[in-house]
């Protein structure tokens, strides 16, 4: 299902064959990315589809069973200085030490890249004011927010003006609010011609961010493309509706069946039944046609055009962010 | 652990290579070392267990065991146990913040930088040392209050709180290596500590090896906090008290030779034990 890798620029980032395995369980089975200068690579998937364990290889802090990953053209083993020296990282959770001030979390680290007191200083700085954290520089940044916390983990993963930036869920567990300001300081730093790998398990951020969307299930790519060539996978719109009772379930799901391109599926537990259809609103007319009479009765019905969430639906069989048993992301 | 080809520093490096990665690692450890005494001005609990523990330990040592133990001429016997003692209980400054610091997923950043992993504990066992030097600092000036006093030439002291700091160095490191294995704060506060108790006390710091089994008194003759505490007495010239026979094997008859041996031979077997599961970090 995956196109084949076309690149146009030499990739900053670049993974092939990605294999790990934990224990008996195949975390990821074959994964492959690469990320263009400039550009935004979305890595999309539940949690437990193993994003988490392909940033974690790509940033050569965990070793692969098999596969290459490579920053900037150093391979992320053989050569892992180079490739962190050309790396930036930001985890899943902000890895600010909350002891230190956010100034000095920041000089800490531009003096670790091997940078002068003079120099680390200005660079912890200028991030500072572009994070808007100048005004809390000289607090612990364990009085912090948890939005100004992952801006200052962001910022920490600037300091050595990286070429790639790898963004391990930059926004789970933030606000509404927080996340709309994290996106917007990643969009900024397309700006700088920095690549960035970005893992979310929200298709909202992919698809407002990402030039290419890589959607992973079960440590295996399912699909990949841009947020609108994925959507085109889903056909034309959705058409959604809800039973009272589950009695119902099974009549909906035949109805929905005669009206729609594929079959639908139905959700037990919240009673929705789902279709793609390449038809019209007048498609609503047919099916409340069908259910009448059959009797069952609807809590809603709606048909919208298709959405990120239904692509993900559709070629994994279970909603985004659904935890998957055993999974570990 | 098994080294890939990949693993093998590839190409043959210069002698002057080496000379940049040594001096780079310092820098850094160097640079590390600062972050972590800023964390030991800023969390009051850490400095506060670091000086009250050894008041603790001299006043218990002094007035509850010293009384039937000899008193006067037990305190001057004392107080070099004690500050040998010190010196491994400093190891469990370091287990705790290294443990911390992996919890926490500072050294997951840390390691995300093109920057050596010796780097890294360096700065720790630096920086606990730092906290070891102030340790003993206070333990001497409440050993005064209780009677104890240098009895040596200036140059022996020196030579005698030289071995002390180079003996918490090396025990800094096996506390290190036990935060590296332990990974949460919980486990190294629980399972990381046990060690130190009868390490500290199965030796001839506070009393004489005499009445021990025989295991535990081959044990206390050779086990390296013996050595010290006899070669820090030796060197300040606090005497033995008749009561407390020392026994009278080769380390305790070259108690700071043995001493400074065993502390090097910690550090040589510790600093890439260490390494080596910091590194296994990658392989999940």
């Amino acid at each position: 299902m995956a196109e084949p890798l076309t690149a146009t620029v030499r990739p900053a980032l670049r993974a092939t064959g990605l294999r790990k395995r934990f224990g008996d369980q195949q975390v990821l089975d074959g994964v492959d990315l690469e990320v263009a200068p400039g550009s935004v690579h979305a890595l999309l998937g539940p949690n437990g589809a193993g994003k988490t364990t392909t940033v974690r290889i790509v940033c050569g802090l965990l070793r692969a069973d098999e596969g290459h990953a490579e920053i900037a053209g150093h391979d992320v083993v053989a050569h892992s200085r180079a490739a962190r020296g050309a790396l930036g990282l930001s985890g899943q959770y902000a890895a600010v030490d909350e002891h230190l001030t956010g100034f000095e979390n920041l000089h800490l680290l531009g003096r670790l890249y091997g940078m002068s007191r003079r120099r680390a200083a200005d660079r912890a700085d200028e991030l500072l004011e572009r994070f808007r954290l100048a005004d809390v520089a000289g607090r612990r940044s364990g009085l912090y927010s948890g939005g100004m916390r992952r801006r200052l983990d962001l910022a920490g993963a600037l300091v050595a003006r990286p070429q790639v930036v790898v963004l391990d869920e930059p926004t789970t567990g933030l606000d509404p609010r927080s996340r709309l300001d994290m996106w917007g300081v990643i969009e900024d730093l397309l700006v700088d011609g920095v690549a960035v790998l970005l893992t979310t398990q929200y298709l909202e951020e992919a698809d407002r961010l990402a030039d290419l969307i890589t959607v992973i299930d079960r440590g295996a790519v399912i699909a990949r493309g841009s947020a609108e060539e994925l959507k085109e996978q889903v056909q034309g719109a959705t058409l959604a509706l809800r039973v009272r009772h589950d009695s119902g379930l099974d009549a909906a799901a035949r109805a929905l069946a005669s009206v729609g391109t594929g079959t639908p599926t139905a959700d037990r537990r919240t009673g929705r039944v789902t279709v793609a259809t390449d038809r019209g609103p007048e498609v609503m007319a047919d099916v409340l046609a069908h259910l009448s009479r059959d009797e069952v009765e609807l809590l809603d019905l709606g048909l919208h055009r298709s959405s990120l969430d239904d692509v993900f639906l559709a070629l994994t069989g279970h909603d985004a962010g659904t935890p998957k048993e055993g999974g570990t992301a | 652990m098994s080294a890939t080809p990949a693993e093998t520093r590839s190409g043959v490096k210069s002698e002057a290579t080496f000379l940049a990665a040594g001096a780079e690692t310092l820098r850094n450890g160097y640079v590390l070392t600062g972050r972590n005494m800023r964390h030991v001005a800023r969390i009051p609990g850490r400095i506060t267990t670091g000086l009250v523990q050894p008041i603790m330990f001299v006043v218990l040592f002094a007035f509850v065991f010293g009384g039937s133990l000899g008193g006067e001429d037990y305190r001057r016997f004392l107080m070099a146990g004690i500050f040998a003692q010190s010196m491994v209980f400093n190891a469990s400054f370091t287990t705790v913040g290294l443990a911390n610091d992996l919890q926490k997923g500072i050294v997951e950043r840390f390691r995300s930088l093109p920057m050596s992993p010796l780097a890294v504990i360096l700065g720790r066992t630096t920086s606990d040392m730092v906290v070891g030097v102030a340790t003993l600092v206070v333990t001497a000036l409440c050993g005064l209050l209780v009677g104890w006093r240098v009895e040596g030439s200036f140059a022996d002291m020196v030579l005698a709180f030289g071995v002390l700091v180079l003996f918490g160095f090396a025990m800094s490191w096996v506390g290190a290596t036990v935060g590296v294995f332990a990974r949460t704060v919980e486990v190294a506060q629980s399972a990381g500590l046990i060690w130190l108790f009868p390490f500290s006390l199965i030796s001839t710091a506070f009393v004489s090896a005499e009445n021990m089994p025989t295991p535990l008194r081959e044990f206390a003759a050779w086990n390296p906090v013996s050595a010290v505490a006899t070669s820090v007495r030796d060197l300040l010239g606090n005497p033995t008290p008749a009561n407390l026979p020392q026994p009278d094997t080769w380390s305790l008859q070259h108690p700071t030779l043995y001493a400074v041996l065993s502390s090097l031979v910690v550090l040589a077997v510790f600093m890439p034990l260490v390494l080596m599961r910091y590194r296994r970090l990658t392989r999940g």
